[in-house]
């Protein structure tokens, strides 16, 4: 049996947890006054992020006309009216200074012909507000964002990969990480620690998030005690490449694109008469699901076409240069030529951990934090998707939040302590690790993965009823328990891929159980959480945010208000 | 179909030397080579490792060596290789091996940041984003494509026998910088190419631009380099004469 010896200790002022774009402009604000380190279980230009192809939404006006306060209303709207509106104001009314920032920092925007950055079309955005760099703007960004840091020579921990939050008496302390490259546990003590891990797509069969997208900061929260919020709210993205799930970006569509079912028929002119195929990504992923199961997919099958060959050679390479490469390296298809087969794909989370606008960590309805404790970016849920997150509000989302949460952690850090060393708080975790390590028995990770993925992906997608979720309920309910019985190959502990994908695993598991908690409790339709059996939303019983505790049964739920300040609720149409 | 992969394991904790190991499963010609080696890894032999994150191609995280040639696993299909014999995997060359086909990247990211990989433009900024014409933008569209995986740099030769030396991706970096009408530092970074570690150390042997797997002419953009060092001195030379 392997014996994990003595924790490493270090000591920073502000530990982030995860170095895409939230964390790494957390890490940019957080520098200018404090002693800053960025754990990462990836290097850090190998972050999610990297993966956002379409743009960052900011009212510049630069092709269109635009405001702050349109803003504000598609992303209201678009919430399906879950969004906080104090949190939508702030996100909205800081995009353009938030954009015009990054391109001082050296983003290299796509231009107009007059110099200034390019925009264009987006779904549920009601003017041309996509600021992009062709289709690779989080590549750019995170770049971008990663060399500022190095600049001020930001401390990294890369290949790090957190277990567990260090929490005493209420406040949080640091992190308990394992060195995944030489093995070992390390303790991170911080006066502060900004959670900003992203998503957790990997919960489901078809997904367009990264291998690493395993909800870490979540499920380190809901363990730790603390809420999550609005977790029944994912967000499938409605053109993902058939089978595989690689995003083709919403700015195909935003240029021209247009989606065809197996009549040819353009049907989201059906579903949404005026926006059509650039509708919000919930009613344009329910509508193709829709179309498949009236058998109108592509020869019957279940996908549908998204057809761009109209915006010709030229347009495509230059504005849509990776997708058409995705296109063709992975199912040969050349969108100059031939339509792309696409399906829904998982995409997003819009719920996650609980916070204000700074970026501060709350548990409650009265808005009561956890010291030490900040969330930023998808993990966190502020809230401003709501429902339903628009394209491009999350590129924007990890700027806007990130740097106020950097900036929030530099005034709070000087009312608070440098805590001690206290080494035994790994000591659970090592046994975590030792048990782990020398399990014995007949199950493995990546078994428990696949079915747990089939699972949500069957039971807790895009459609939901009652059935469904009782069922999805029970089958974690057995996974948890076959959980416990997986057996590790790889026993050393250099580069122990086996052990985190294990450790991942048990995270996913709690995660799919307070999705499929949130969806059971929530009786309605609301943005992505589609009720077949409540298919009208309820704003009387359900105009309010899901808070799901660790509880000894399972799952616990609570509720929360939500913020409406002007506008009042109204049919959602597009 | 079968087919069998020969991958090179190597297990820094027990001791023995590296060796090939083989394995043979049922692949489909659309698969990722990552696909396959996930294949291996979850039903075969969950102590084989690699890196690997977005599956697509962007996150640069699985550069390896796919029958000879550097690849990323996620942008690499089976119908792409050969169509009949092993399919062997290697990790990338010229940086050392911790485990299997994970290789230690620190002296790359290093040489990266040799080259003050960061934007500076030290005027005041406008209320509003600087201007940059879209012929300005197009002149540093190749180099914001590398994702950093380390193909060119470990393909490249000189690097093999002169750990000194720059190498490919760190000069890309720094000539998407030097190109960028936004820049300040642009004389800074060449004072510091302007050594026997920079461009020059350059032999136009391409293997870099055979690699990359975002098909950037990164020997192209080094020769821009030589000729940039060139005119930033007689600029100098001119300035000083007058």
């Amino acid at each position: 049996m392997t014996t994990i010896s003595s924790p490493v200790l270090h000591r920073h002022d502000v530990l982030i947890v995860g170095a895409g774009g939230a964390g790494l402009r957390a890490a940019l604000e957080a520098s200018d006054g404090a002693d800053v380190a960025v754990l990462s279980k990836v290097f850090p230009s190998r972050s999610h992020t990297g993966a956002a192809q379409g743009g960052i939404a900011a009212a510049l006006g630069n092709v269109d006309d635009d405001s702050c306060e349109k803003h504000i209303f598609d992303t209201v709207k678009g919430s399906d009216y879950l969004g906080d509106q104090d949190a939508i104001e702030v996100l909205c009314s800081e995009a353009p200074q938030t954009v015009y920032e990054l391109e001082h920092l050296g983003v290299p925007f796509s231009r107009l012909p007059d110099g200034r950055i390019s925009q264009r079309p987006f779904g549920g955005h009601s003017a041309t507000r996509a600021c992009h760099a062709a289709d690779r703007t989080g590549h750019v960004i995170l770049h971008t964002l990663y060399e500022h840091c190095l600049r001020k020579e930001v401390r990294f921990y890369s290949e790090y990969y957190a277990l567990s939050l260090i929490r005493e008496e209420g406040s949080v302390e640091g992190v308990v990480a394992w060195d995944v490259v030489h093995g070992g546990i390390h303790l991170f003590h911080a006066k502060a620690v900004l959670l900003a891990t992203g998503g957790y797509g990997r919960v489901f069969k078809t997904t367009s998030n990264a291998h690493a997208n395993t909800g870490d900061g979540m499920a380190m929260a809901y363990a730790a005690g603390i809420p999550l919020e609005d977790m029944e709210f994912i967000q499938f993205h409605p053109t993902g490449i058939y089978k595989l799930g690689i995003l083709i970006t919403e700015g195909a569509r935003g240029e021209g694109g247009i989606l065809l079912n197996g009549h040819a028929e353009r049907f989201m002119e059906r579903y949404a008469p005026s926006m059509k195929d650039i509708a919000p990504r919930d009613v344009v992923s329910r509508a193709i699901y829709r179309e498949i199961r009236e058998n109108r997919g592509i020869g019957g099958k279940d996908y549908v076409h998204l057809d761009i060959r109209h915006m010709g050679k030229k347009k495509i390479l230059e504005k849509l240069p990776d997708i058409h490469s995705f296109a063709l390296t992975y199912i040969g298809v050349d969108a100059i030529r031939e339509p792309i087969p696409v399906q829904p794909t998982a995409h997003y989370a819009m719920g996650g951990i609980p916070t204000d606008v700074d970026g501060r960590v709350v548990v409650d309805d009265k808005g009561t934090p956890v010291p030490g404790l900040y969330a930023a970016g998808e993990c966190a849920c502020v809230s401003v998707h709501g429902g339903n997150r628009l394209g491009c509000n999350s590129l924007l989302d990890i700027v806007v939040f990130g740097k106020r949460a950097g900036r929030r952690i530099l005034t709070d850090i000087g009312g608070l302590g440098m805590p001690g060393p206290a080494a035994d708080v790994a000591d659970a975790v090592c046994l975590r690790i030792e048990d782990l390590l020398s399990g014995s028995g007949e199950e493995t990770a990546a078994g428990i993965r696949s079915l747990l993925q089939e699972v949500m992906m069957f039971r807790c997608s895009v459609f939901r009823n009652e059935q469904l979720l009782r069922e999805a309920q029970a089958d974690l309910a057995r996974l948890r328990t076959r959980y416990a019985g997986i057996r590790i190959m790889d026993r050393g502990r250099v580069c122990n891929t086996d052990l985190i994908e294990a450790w991942e695993l048990g995270d996913l598991l709690s995660l799919a159980e307070t999705m499929v908690a949130g969806a059971l409790a929530r009786k309605e339709s609301r943005g992505a959480h589609f009720r077949e059996d409540y298919p009208d939303r309820d704003d009387e019983n359900f105009l309010k945010h899901t808070l799901v505790r660790k509880g000894a049964e399972g799952p616990e739920i609570s509720y929360k208000p939500v913020v409406i300040t002007r506008f009042q609720p109204r049919e959602r149409t597009y | 179909m079968e087919r069998c992969f020969k991958i090179f394991r190597f297990d820094p904790e027990n001791g023995s030397v590296p060796l090939y190991r083989e394995y043979r499963i049922d692949v489909q010609p659309d698969w990722r080579i990552l696909d396959c080696i996930h294949e291996i890894k979850w039903k075969l032999d969950g102590t084989l490792s690699f890196r690997r994150s977005c599956a697509h191609g962007v996150c640069g995280s699985d550069a390896m060596m796919i029958n000879g040639k550097n690849r990323l696993a996620c942008r690499t299909l089976v119908r792409d290789l050969k169509k009949r014999g092993v399919i062997r995997i290697d990790p990338l060359k010229g940086f050392p091996v911790i485990k299997d086909l994970i290789v230690d990247s620190d002296a790359f990211f290093e040489r990266n940041e040799a080259v003050k990989p960061w934007f500076v433009n030290n005027d005041r900024p406008p209320e509003k984003e600087r201007l940059q014409s879209p012929e300005e933008r197009d002149r540093i569209d190749e180099p914001t494509k590398c994702i950093l995986c380390g193909s060119c740099t470990s393909a490249c030769p000189t690097y093999w026998y002169d750990k000194a030396y720059l190498g490919p991706a760190a000069l890309l970096k720094a000539h998407r910088f030097i190109f960028d009408s936004r820049d300040q530092a642009g004389e800074e970074r060449l004072e510091i190419l302007n050594d026997l570690t920079g461009p020059y150390k350059c032999h136009t042997i391409f293997n870099c631009v055979e690699t990359c797997p975002k098909e950037i002419n990164v020997t192209g953009a080094i020769a821009e380099l030589k000729m940039e060092i060139l005119r930033s001195r007689l600029r100098k030379k001119s300035k000083s004469g007058r």
